[in-house]
């Protein structure tokens, strides 16, 4: 148990020595990297572990806010994979950003994201959970903000951090709503609360459960990302790219799906089962999931394709939480956090090579030139198209397998985001990768240094083999690793051969989109509605509310009326105050005469 | 006779102080107002006197009328005060004054009316007690913590009848007094330093 | 022989006068002069007790102790307050009260 609070500890400890003792020296990134690597190494040690601790840390009456550590088969898996991609996004990042001026603050900020996260995933109760749900989202704000100069990093931040707060406030009620329901936050307990609460109200009991599981699912859509508050996360891109690996590929986004999973188990999967919110949950990431991919297909921006690939398979994730396959959700999360992390330090080092080039329409012929790099990227992009026998095909085929036993909509929808996926990545490395360079800076690039291309093979070696580790998953499904050849497969071979096939034949030796679709490319309009529509509108019925508020109570009634209460009490007493001597005197004297009065006649 | 006179006496200082006090008042001019403090405290001091305190009647003339009164009349001087000209007070100022001296002057009487009255039976201090006092003066008791020499001038004078009142307000003032005289001396010495840098033209 | 009473009339009656002088008269200089005649006044009333309240025989002297630093005080507080009426005078050109309104609030 020990080792676990070190694991808790360790990242706080070294991001508060970065930041108050250390500041701008240079053993900084190496401090963060070696903390990074030991927590893996204790996460190592730690797989298989299960028990739990804690102590107080507040208490108001019989309430008590823990501070506890949950160790499970899922926590100990998904710490695998925080600490995993952790420490080699850090090594990544040592070269990656050597060269920046604010590199200490990168790694202060990036052993804080640790902490937040493995705050997340160890905690055993709600209420530490939304601390560290907040604390990720800091740390998030910050990494992404990284490069503050640029205008565009800092709204960036603070769309993530708003977005994220929106959905926080539902994850907060939701929270409080379930504390009502069970009596108790901490994950154990809920189960026989949810249970003795039904048992007493069965009549409220759907309609409260589905209340609270929609009220947290907010804070699970405000953080991963899903539809309508999905809007932050391709914004995000502005952050260092190793950030977005780390953070909005694998770990923190992630944070959503894996919280609805621990909630799921806490309650008892079957509770779910044909919930109203459960409905709910597998449609928004349904949509999700098919909007994103839409998107994917029409943007430039390598990261950008990612980001919207991501979301997209987030959607999937989601969905099967919602089809209370959640055990598959988190499969693919574990398998996805691999591959996508290495598609994001594979951008990541192209990038870099290409002198911080990220359109795709300005790079092509990277295979030659790096080699590395590119062959890893092609094998995250296998894995994340579902080639057979990488780790993405497994997980995809149990979340599929899931959707086609509930929902035939869903599973249509599912399938037509499994065409997609391979279109719009057969697209990018068809553009990025392939053919021949389009400008300077692809021309000029070369295969980047070991302390970069290490973690990718890492990586690669992970995507590919990812779909045998369940024993080492947060979660085990039924049939995790296992090949059938039935329809299913034929289904999802079909997609992919049919996705990328017309990708290759329709981007092949092309030098501009020769597809062009407004729709998709602004996005489905979402984020210029929100920017035009709904933002100002709340901004300015806010903004007048307010200055109601502001003017006429505050101001006019309080603070107005307050002064101006003491100014006319003032404006009486000032006639007392006459300045003339003999006023002073004389009330004096007939304070004596009182004096005298009282004691003597009264 | 013998017991018209004494009583002829303080009605003459008690009007003379009372005179006195109303005078300064009264007049409009303060070098007039002055001199009425002095009367006054003329008055006052035979009143002391026919108290028996003979050294505070002395003070009270030496202190009061010969110092303090000089150092208004130099102020007076010294500022050149003319004879007071400004518009006379309202009515009702006068009115109100006049009421609150009128209403501590009822509750004076009513408050002397309510308390029994005191006669001076023995005065002046007949010989036969003295005698009995320079006894009782020379042994240490919770009244005379000090005890005075059985040869002393107080015992001296007691015995011949007459009070030694110098002496007695002397030996209390440097036994029992006498670290609040030391204090005094301290009070006195700030207060010059006080006047001193009042006084004091600013220089730049 | 007059009574106690009588000296305590006229120290009151004294008193009376001093207040009224204070409450009416506005020469800052007068006004001072009220206030020895209260402080005498008050000189009076301890001497008659100290007179009439005798110890061993004789008159108490802690009385006219007390009358004694009234005394000593009084000429200190003249001293000062002599000189900050000069002072007063210096800075206004006045000593009449109802010129000397800074305090008006």
């Amino acid at each position: 148990m020990n080792s676990a609070w070190i694991l808790l500890f360790l990242p706080l400890v070294v991001a508060a020595a970065n930041q108050l003792v250390l500041r701008k020296h240079s053993l900084v990134p190496y401090l963060s990297t070696a903390s990074a690597a030991a927590s893996l190494v204790i996460s190592i040690l730690l797989l298989g572990k299960e028990g739990n601790a804690g102590f107080d840390w507040a208490s108001i009456g019989d309430f008590s806010l823990r501070i506890g550590i949950q160790l499970d088969g899922l926590s100990t898996g998904m710490m695998l994979v925080v600490t995993g991609i952790g420490t080699l996004v850090h090594v990544f990042s040592l070269a990656y950003m050597k060269d920046d001026e604010a590199c200490s603050r990168y790694f202060t900020g990036l052993s804080l994201f640790m902490f937040s996260m493995t705050g997340i995933v160890l905690a055993d109760n709600f209420i530490m959970t939304f601390i560290f749900w907040e604390l990720v989202g800091v740390s998030s704000y910050l990494l992404i903000g990284h490069w503050y100069q640029k205008p565009s990093a800092g709204d960036a931040a603070k769309k993530a951090f708003l977005c994220n707060r929106v959905g926080d406030f539902g994850f907060m009620v939701g929270i409080l709503l379930l504390w009502s329901l069970t009596g108790s936050l901490a994950f154990e307990d809920m189960r026989e609360g949810m249970i003795r609460f039904q048992d007493a109200n069965p009549a409220l009991f759907t309609g409260l459960l589905s209340t609270a599981v929609l009220c947290i699912f907010c804070g699970a859509v405000g953080k991963s990302a899903q539809l309508p508050l999905h809007v932050w996360l391709p914004d995000a891109m502005e952050g260092p790219t190793p950030v977005s690996a780390l953070i909005h590929a694998a770990t923190m986004v992630a944070a959503g799906v894996y919280m609805l999973f621990r909630l799921q188990v806490s309650l008892g999967a079957e509770l779910f089962e044909g919930l109203f919110a459960s409905h709910v949950i597998a449609w928004i990431g349904a949509t999700t999931s098919l909007a994103a991919a839409l998107m994917a297909t029409q943007q430039s921006d390598i990261k950008k394709i990612l980001a919207y690939s991501t979301l997209s398979q987030l959607g999937y994730m989601v969905m099967a939480v919602g089809l209370v396959h959640g055990e598959a959700g988190m499969f693919h999360l574990f398998t996805h956090a691999w591959f996508k992390a290495l598609l994001f330090l594979g951008s990541g080092a192209i990038i870099y090579a290409c002198h911080h080039e990220q359109d795709i329409w300005k790079m092509g012929g990277l295979l030659k030139k790096m080699p590395i790099t590119a062959i890893t990227f092609l094998i995250g992009t296998a894995a994340l198209i579902a080639v057979p026998f990488t780790s993405g095909f497994f997980s995809k085929e149990l979340i599929l397998h899931a959707a086609k036993e509930s929902n035939m909509t869903l599973f249509i929808i599912a399938a037509a985001v499994a065409v997609l996926t391979p279109f719009y990545m057969t697209r990018l490395v068809v553009i990025a990768l392939l053919g021949k360079s389009r400008s300077d800076h692809s021309d000029h690039a070369k295969e980047v240094g070991p302390l970069m291309w290490v973690p990718l093979a890492l990586l690669a070696v992970l995507a590919v083999i990812a779909g045998w580790l369940s024993g080492i998953a947060p979660a085990q499904p039924a049939h995790a690793g296992e090949f059938h050849l039935n329809a299913l497969f034929f289904i999802s071979l079909g997609a992919l051969l049919i996705g990328s096939s017309v990708a290759f034949i329709l981007y092949r030796g092309k030098d501009r989109d020769p597809v062009c679709i407004a729709l998709l490319r602004e996005l489905f309009y979402v984020d210029r509605f929100y920017d035009n529509f709904l933002v100002p509108v709340f901004q300015n019925t806010v903004a007048a509310i307010l200055h109601f508020f502001d003017e006429l109570i505050i101001n006019g009634l309080l603070v107005g009326g307050l002064s101006r209460g003491a100014a006319s009490i003032g404006q009486v007493c000032r006639a007392i105050q006459s300045g003339k001597l003999q006023y002073y005197a004389f009330a004096v004297g007939l304070g004596v005469i009182l004096v005298v009065y009282f004691t003597v006649f009264y | 006779m013998n017991q018209l006179l004494p009583s002829l006496v303080f009605w003459i200082f008690a009007g003379l102080t009372l005179l006195g006090g109303i005078a300064v008042v009264a007049l409009r001019n303060p070098v007039s107002s002055a001199m009425a403090v002095v009367t006054c405290f003329i008055g006052l001091a035979g009143l002391f006197i026919t108290l028996s305190a003979f050294f505070v009647g002395i003070i009270q003339i030496l202190v009061y009328t010969g110092a303090i009164m000089v150092l208004f009349l130099f102020i007076i001087m010294l500022l050149d005060l003319k004879v007071e000209k400004g518009n006379a007070r309202s009515l009702a100022g006068i009115a109100a004054g006049l009421s609150l001296v009128a209403a501590f002057v009822i509750q004076l009487i009513g408050v002397l009316g309510a308390n029994p009255d005191m006669e001076m039976s023995d005065a002046p201090l007949n010989k036969q007690r003295m005698v009995e006092s320079a006894q009782l003066l020379t042994k240490e008791s919770d009244d005379n913590p000090h005890p005075v020499g059985a040869d002393s001038a107080i015992v001296k004078s007691l015995k011949e009848g007459s009070l030694p009142d110098v002496h007695l307000v002397g030996h209390k003032l440097f036994t029992e007094y006498n670290f609040p005289l030391q204090m005094l001396g301290v009070l006195l010495l700030v207060a010059t330093v006080g006047v001193v840098s009042l006084s004091k033209k600013k220089s730049a | 022989m007059a009574s106690l009473n009588e000296y305590l009339l006229v120290s009151g009656l004294l008193f009376a006068i001093g207040l009224a002088g204070v409450v009416l008269r506005r020469n800052i200089i007068i006004i001072f002069m009220c206030l020895e005649l209260m402080l005498s006044a008050a000189n009076l009333t301890l001497i008659a007790f100290s007179r009439f309240h005798t110890v061993n025989g004789l008159p108490d002297y802690n009385g006219q102790m007390m009358v004694f630093f009234v005394i000593a005080v009084a000429a200190a507080e003249v001293a000062v307050g002599l000189a900050i009426i000069v002072a007063l005078y210096r800075a206004r050109q006045s000593v009449q009260t109802d010129q000397l309104t800074a305090l008006k609030g």
